[in-house]
């Protein structure tokens, strides 16, 4: 049989899966190990066991300084500032890119500035965020909106241009309004394509927020990692980019879960990563 | 002519870019008609269909619905179904039905709620049973097969009860057996309904079988140097009694007549 209809069955599935995390977790360990062979103080790669207690210490322990619980303070700041960056740019996506995916006009007027604006990279704007809106959260969260906005409101436009003229045609027929046709057919259409487009988007978002707390912050998950790296704290690096791509993993598997029961009939016909 | 004439094209011009797909198309469709389009592919039989949408505007020419210009963009005078993407792949099969009545009870949400949305689900429930979708009635489209789409096609279009039934290759894609009984359907809804229909096809039988009125559209002229340089037109305009519709030997004739039309079919 070929192997393209050689389909593995649901334990299978789940071994395939793991096998390259437990390589890579098994490859860290070895080397891990034979670099403290030869010298226990090694800080590079820190020993699994290390990494826990920096997870546990960064977790449950306060802050000598502060009092506070590191990592989840850390957290909660670095996913306010995420969440409230994405949300805009949603919103800003689904109406923008609605109004310039449907309405000739307003493409013709504001689709060249958007695929002009898109291409300014983000990081260049950050001083003149910080210039202008100070060093607190909203620099940080424009930076992620600007950095993440144009991509989706050109793809939310694209998926808008995309949808069968046919339907819209039908829709006509119906008797249905401009508005109508928005609230009813566009939009209903769009969303499951925004949510994709929005955990594509996520991983350019962590970059900017990561990158904007290094650089000017007090708290979050980006300045503790730049924050530690001074003292060469692998341990607490490491823990911290495991915990990062575990919120970010679980994040991306909470929009695919959303997108599944809000909008079952886009899932029918096509597996969805 | 013993009906009052529903539709009258008057010397329809359209052309793409400076190529002429249609030229010098005039034709006169008495009310109650049901016309089937043929012709070769290519030959502007959908671009016809699309100008009576008024999906597209002709080049020159006029097209008058009872005596009146058409409105400038299609409108719920005039229901279409189209070969594919015809219903809305996010709503349920009862949710497509009453589609068209919530757009006009509610201008703003475009939604019925509460005790509306049941009355209005209530209404559709002979429909559902006529087109026999009733037990699917909570499936979406892409659970259905392509029969069953296309019965909730056509259902949907008639909702808003238009004079005029547009239909663009509707059962194309479709095996023969659910063809036949597609067949039979639209042809008790349009007695039932008084419509007229133009419905393009590639398939000549089914012209035969279901029209009162046979269009072949093809080009006149040839140019060999230059192939794109003439439009077709209205080449044969048959009327069907129905005591022809499926006879072998008329089929043959206009088949044997027009290769180019059963060529593709």
């Amino acid at each position: 049989m070929r192997i393209i209809n050689l389909r593995p069955g649901r334990l299978t599935s789940l071994a395939l899966g793991i096998v390259p995390f437990a390589g890579v977790i098994i490859a860290y360990a070895v080397a891990s190990h034979y670099r403290r062979l030869e010298n226990p103080a090694d800080k590079l790669l820190p020993s699994l066991e290390k990494m826990g207690e920096a997870f546990w210490r960064m977790a449950f322990v306060p802050d000598r300084r502060s009092g506070d619980l590191l990592l989840w303070l850390d957290t909660f700041d670095s996913l306010m500032r995420l969440g409230v960056g994405m949300a805009v740019a949603s919103l800003l996506a689904i109406t923008l890119g609605i109004a310039i995916g449907f309405i000739p006009h307003v493409r013709s007027s504001l689709a060249p500035f958007l695929a002009t604006f898109s291409l300014i990279p983000p990081i260049t704007i950050l001083p003149i965020l910080f210039i202008s809106f100070g060093l607190g959260e909203v620099s940080k969260i424009a930076l992620i909106v600007i950095g993440t906005a144009p991509v989706m409101i050109r793809y939310t436009a694209q998926s808008v241009l995309d949808i069968p003229r046919e339907m819209i045609i039908k829709a006509e027929t119906l008797g249905a309004s401009v508005w109508q046709m928005i609230t009813r057919l566009v939009l209903p259409q769009v969303l499951p394509k925004v949510i994709s487009c929005l955990r594509l988007s996520l991983v350019p978002a962590w970059i900017f927020l990561i990158s904007a707390e290094a650089i000017a912050s007090t708290s979050g998950l980006g300045y503790r990692i730049f924050l530690v790296r001074r003292y060469l704290a692998m341990d607490v690096i490491l823990t911290y980019v495991v915990w990062i791509t575990l919120l970010a993993f679980v994040l991306d598997r909470l929009l695919l879960a959303l997108s599944k029961r809000a909008f079952s009939w886009n899932h029918l016909e096509r597996d969805s990563l | 002519m013993t009906h009052e004439t529903k539709l009258s094209v008057q010397n329809l011009f359209m052309s793409y870019d400076g190529a002429p797909i249609l030229e010098r198309v005039s034709l006169d469709v008495s009310e109650g008609s049901f016309c089937t389009i043929v012709g070769a592919s290519g030959c502007g039989k959908s671009t016809f269909l699309r100008l009576l949408l008024s999906q597209e505007r002709a080049s020159r020419g006029k097209i008058l619905l009872d005596g009146t210009p058409l409105p400038e963009e299609p409108t719920p005078d005039r229901g279409i179904v189209f070969q594919r993407y015809s219903v809305f792949p996010h709503l349920t099969v009862a949710e497509n039905l009453i589609l068209a009545n919530e757009f006009e009870a509610s201008p703003i949400t475009g939604r019925l709620f509460g005790s509306a949305r049941k009355e209005a689900l209530c209404e559709i429930e002979p429909l559902l049973e006529r087109i026999g979708l009733n037990q699917a009635a909570n499936r979406y489209p892409a659970q259905l097969s392509g029969g069953m789409q296309q019965r909730l096609a056509i259902a949907q279009a008639l909702i808003k009860r238009p004079k005029v039934l547009l239909l663009d290759e509707p059962f194309g894609a479709l095996d023969p057996g659910i063809r036949a009984d597609m067949h039979e359907l639209l042809h008790d809804l349009w007695r039932e309904l008084n419509m007229t229909i133009f419905m393009v096809t590639h398939d000549i039988h089914e012209a035969f079988k279901l029209g009162t009125r046979l269009l072949v559209f093809d080009k006149v002229r040839h140019d060999p140097q230059a192939p794109e340089a003439y439009g077709a037109t209205i080449t044969y305009d048959l009327p069907i009694k129905a005591n022809d519709r499926g006879d072998a030997d008329l089929v043959a004739l206009a088949s044997g007549e027009k290769p180019n039309t059963a060529a593709d079919s």
